[in-house]
C-alpha cells in the first residue's frame, strides 16, 4: 500500500530527444491511475521509469514516501505486467509465479501458499504444471497477472496488458483487472492507448501528449470538461467535433466572458447534437448535408458536410476533415444520404478553446 | 505432400536409391574390406560380401594396432580423439555463450570494437595462423598434450556470432521481468538464457563435435608421441607407401570406427539438433 508521486519527472535520451518533459502526477494509496495518449507520447517510458527500467534524467519518483530514482527495479516493491506478458517460456506456470519469490529467498511453503492463492483467484489452478506455450492468450495474460500479485507489491504497473487479446477477451479481462485491483486495493498505474479502457478503469486519468501531461483528473470530469482540444478529441469516440469560430460568434455565445477573445475553437461532442429545425437560445445550429451513415445497432453515426456558406474549418490538423461533422443519434433511424438537415446543440454542451487549442475558455 | 502418380513416383524413388547407393557403397566397401584377409585384398580378389575375419580384425585394431607402421591400439586413438572433440565442442560452447552474453547484454567501453575483433578472427582459421599458434603452444609446453590439442581450436567466432544472433531475438521484456523478479545478471543467464539456448547449444555441439573429431592438420603437427595420436592422424600413418605391406583390413576397420562417433552423436541428438536449427518459438 503506497502512493506514487512523480515530481517534475524528466527523461532525455542520450541523442538529446526529450521523451518526458516534466510530469507531475500524484496517485493516492489504492487508486487506479491510467496513463493514456497516442503512440510515442511517452506514457510507456514514464511507466518504465517508475518500474526502474529506464533511468530518470530529472525530477523525483516517490513510491510510498521513498524517492526511488536510484533504486533497482527489484527493490522498488513493484510488479509489472508486460504487453507481451514476458513469461519465462521454459518454466511451468507455477515456476513463473514462484521465480520472483524464490529469488527473494522466501521459504518454499510460503511460496506454495501464495501461488496457490493467486491461481485460485485467477482460475489457473488446473494449469499450474503447464508451460506458457500450452496456454491461450487470455490464460497467459492471467499468469502474468498472477506473477504480479504473488509478490504482494506496493504498486502494480501495467504496460498495455490487453492489447494482444481479441476484442471480446479484452473487455472480459478489463473487468477482471478492475475487480482484482479493487479487491487487493493495490495502487496501480496502467498504460494504454485505448481511451475506452482508460475511461472504464481509471480513478485518475492522465492524458499525455508529446511527453507532457495534458490533463489529470477523474475520467468523467475530463470527458465533460476537457482542458485542451487534444484532450477533447482524444477522449470520447467518435471524437469531439472541433471548428474554428469567428470572434463575433464567440461573443454571441460567451457574452461578457468572450470580450477579450480574438478567435477560438468551438467543440461539440457528436452525442450533444440533435436534429432539429430550431436554434436553441445561446446554442448553435448547423445546416448539414448527410454524406455517410454508420449504423451500429443501438446508435447511428451521421457524417455530414457543412453547407458551403459556412467557412469554418477543422481546428487542429489530423482531426475531422475540413467541414465534416459527426452526429450521434440513438436508434437506427437516420436521414438518407444526400438529405439536407439541421443539427443543433444547446449552450451548456458547447466547449470553447483558445485559438491554439491549449486553453479552455469557461462559458 | 502431393502424391505423384504412377511412373513418376518410381523414377523419383529410383533416383533416390541411386543417390543412397553412391553415398553408402564406399562405406560398405570399407566395412567389407575390414572383414577380409589382407592377402585377399592385396591380390585384388576381394569379394563384395563380408569375409570371416570380423572379430579378429576389430579386436586387433582396437586393442593391439597394426603390427608394422604404428603400434598404437586404435582404442587409445579414439579416446584421444574423443577427448579432443569433446573439449573443443564443450569449450567452444562455454566460451562463446559467455562472450555473446557480454556483448549483447552489457554496455562497456569498446563493446563494438571487441565484437568486431571477434568477428575478424573468422578470417583466421587454424591453417592461417598455424605457425604462431604452434610457437605459442610449444612455448607453453603443451605439445603432446590434450590442452595443446584442444585450446587453440576453442576460441571461436562462429559460435559467438550464433549465440549473439540468438540472444538478440530473446525479447527484452524477459530481461526486464527478470530484473523486476530480483534476478541479477548471473541468475538471468543461468535461469533464463541457458535453458532457452538449450536447442541451440545442442545443434552447435553436434557441428563442433564433428569439426573437432575430424581435425587432422593440427593434431598431426603437435603430437609426436604415438600414445597422443588421434584417430584421423593414425589412419594416415597406417598406410605405408614404402617397404611394408599396408594392413588394409586394419586400416579399413579404423576408418569404420572413425565414422561411428559422429554418426552416434548425430543420431542421438537429431531431434534437438533439428529443433535448434529451425525453432523460432520463444
Amino acid at each position: 500500500m503506497a502512493n506514487v508521486t512523480l515530481r517534475n519527472v524528466r527523461k532525455t535520451y542520450p541523442g538529446g530527444f526529450e521523451a518526458i518533459k516534466g510530469v507531475n502526477v500524484d496517485v493516492g494509496d489504492g487508486q487506479f491511475c491510467v496513463l493514456v495518449g497516442p503512440s510515442g507520447c511517452g506514457k510507456s517510458t514514464l511507466l518504465r521509469m517508475v518500474a526502474g527500467l529506464e533511468t530518470v534524467t530529472g525530477g523525483e519518483i516517490d513510491i510510498g514516501g521513498r524517492v526511488v530514482n536510484q533504486v533497482e527495479p527489484a527493490d522498488r516493491d513493484i510488479a509489472m505486467v508486460f504487453q507481451n506478458y514476458a513469461l519465462y517460456p521454459h518454466m511451468s506456470v507455477y515456476n513463473n509465479m514462484a521465480y520472483g519469490l524464490r529469488n527473494r529467498g522466501m521459504p518454499e511453503a510460503e511460496i506454495k501458499t501464495r501461488v496457490e492463492e493467486a491461481a485460485r483467484i485467477l482460475e489457473l489452478a488446473p494449469m499450474l504444471e503447464r508451460k506458457p506455450r500450452q496456454l491461450s492468450g487470455g490464460q497467459r495474460q492471467r499468469v502474468a497477472m498472477g506473477r504480479a500479485i504473488v509478490r504482494q507489491p506496493k504498486v502494480f504497473l501495467f504496460d498495455e496488458p490487453l492489447s494482444n487479446l481479441d476484442a471480446k477477451l479484452r473487455i472480459a479481462m478489463r473487468v477482471e483487472i478492475r475487480k482484482l485491483q479493487r479487491r487487493l486495493n493495490t495502487t496501480s498505474i496502467y498504460v494504454t492507448h485505448d481511451q475506452l479502457e482508460a475511461m472504464t478503469l481509471a480513478d485518475i486519468l492522465v492524458v499525455m501528449n508529446g511527453g507532457q501531461v495534458e490533463q489529470v483528473g477523474n475520467p468523467l470530469a475530463i470527458y465533460e470538461k476537457p482542458s485542451t482540444t487534444f484532450v477533447a478529441s482524444f477522449i470520447g469516440a467518435p471524437p469531439m467535433n472541433l471548428m474554428s469560430t469567428r470572434p463575433d460568434e464567440i461573443k454571441a455565445q460567451l457574452g461578457a466572458n468572450g470580450a477579450g477573445v480574438q478567435a477560438g475553437i468551438l467543440g461539440i461532442r457528436p452525442e450533444d447534437f440533435v436534429i432539429t429545425d430550431q436554434t436553441p437560445s445561446g446554442g448553435v445550429a448547423l445546416p448539414l448535408t448527410v454524406e455517410a451513415i454508420e449504423r451500429v445497432g443501438a446508435e447511428t453515426f451521421v457524417y455530414g458536410a457543412r453547407a458551403q456558406e459556412e467557412d469554418r474549418v477543422a481546428a487542429t490538423p489530423g482531426e475531422l476533415p475540413p467541414g465534416e461533422i459527426i452526429v450521434r443519434i440513438p436508434g437506427a433511424d437516420a436521414p438518407p444520404i444526400g438529405q439536407k438537415i439541421r443539427v443543433a446543440a444547446i449552450r451548456s454542451k458547447l466547449h470553447l478553446f483558445s485559438a491554439d487549442g491549449r486553453t479552455r475558455i469557461e462559458a | 505432400m502431393v502424391e505423384e502418380e504412377g511412373i513418376r513416383r518410381y523414377v523419383a524413388h529410383v533416383i533416390l536409391w541411386i543417390g543412397i547407393a553412391i553415398v553408402a557403397f564406399p562405406v560398405y566397401l570399407a566395412f567389407v574390406a575390414s572383414t577380409q584377409d589382407n592377402a585377399v585384398i592385396a591380390n585384388g580378389q576381394m569379394s563384395l560380401l563380408p569375409g570371416g575375419h570380423f572379430f579378429q580384425t576389430y579386436y586387433q585394431t582396437i586393442f593391439v594396432g597394426t603390427s608394422g607402421s604404428t603400434r598404437e591400439p586404435v582404442g587409445n586413438m579414439m579416446l584421444n580423439s574423443l577427448i579432443m572433440a569433446l573439449a573443443i565442442a564443450l569449450g567452444k560452447i562455454a566460451i562463446s555463450i559467455i562472450s555473446a552474453y557480454a556483448i549483447v547484454y552489457f554496455r562497456f567501453p569498446f563493446r563494438m570494437a571487441i565484437f568486431w575483433i571477434i568477428f575478424i578472427t573468422l578470417m583466421l582459421p587454424v591453417e592461417v595462423r598455424i605457425y604462431p599458434t604452434y610457437k605459442i603452444v610449444a612455448d607453453l609446453h603443451m605439445l603432446d598434450s590434450y590442452a595443446g590439442l584442444a585450446l587453440p581450436l576453442i576460441a571461436s567466432a562462429t559460435a559467438t556470432l550464433l549465440f549473439r544472433q540468438f540472444f538478440m531475438t530473446v525479447p527484452d521484456e524477459l530481461l526486464e521481468a527478470s530484473r523486476i523478479d530480483g534476478a541479477g545478471p548471473f541468475r538471468f543467464f543461468w535461469d533464463t538464457l541457458l535453458p532457452l539456448s538449450r536447442t541451440n547449444m545442442a545443434a552447435l555441439f553436434v557441428i563442433l563435435f564433428i569439426l573437432g573429431w575430424n581435425q587432422y592438420l593440427w593434431p598431426l603437427l603437435i603430437t609426436t608421441r604415438d600414445d597422443m595420436q588421434t584417430i584421423q592422424v593414425g589412419i594416415r600413418k597406417m598406410i605405408t607407401t614404402t617397404d611394408a605391406l599396408t594392413e588394409w583390413p586394419v586400416v579399413m576397420a579404423t576408418a569404420v570406427l572413425a565414422m561411428l562417433p559422429p554418426v552416434f552423436v548425430v543420431v542421438a541428438m537429431q531431434k534437438l539438433f533439428v529443433r535448434g536449427l529451425v525453432e523460432t518459438e520463444k
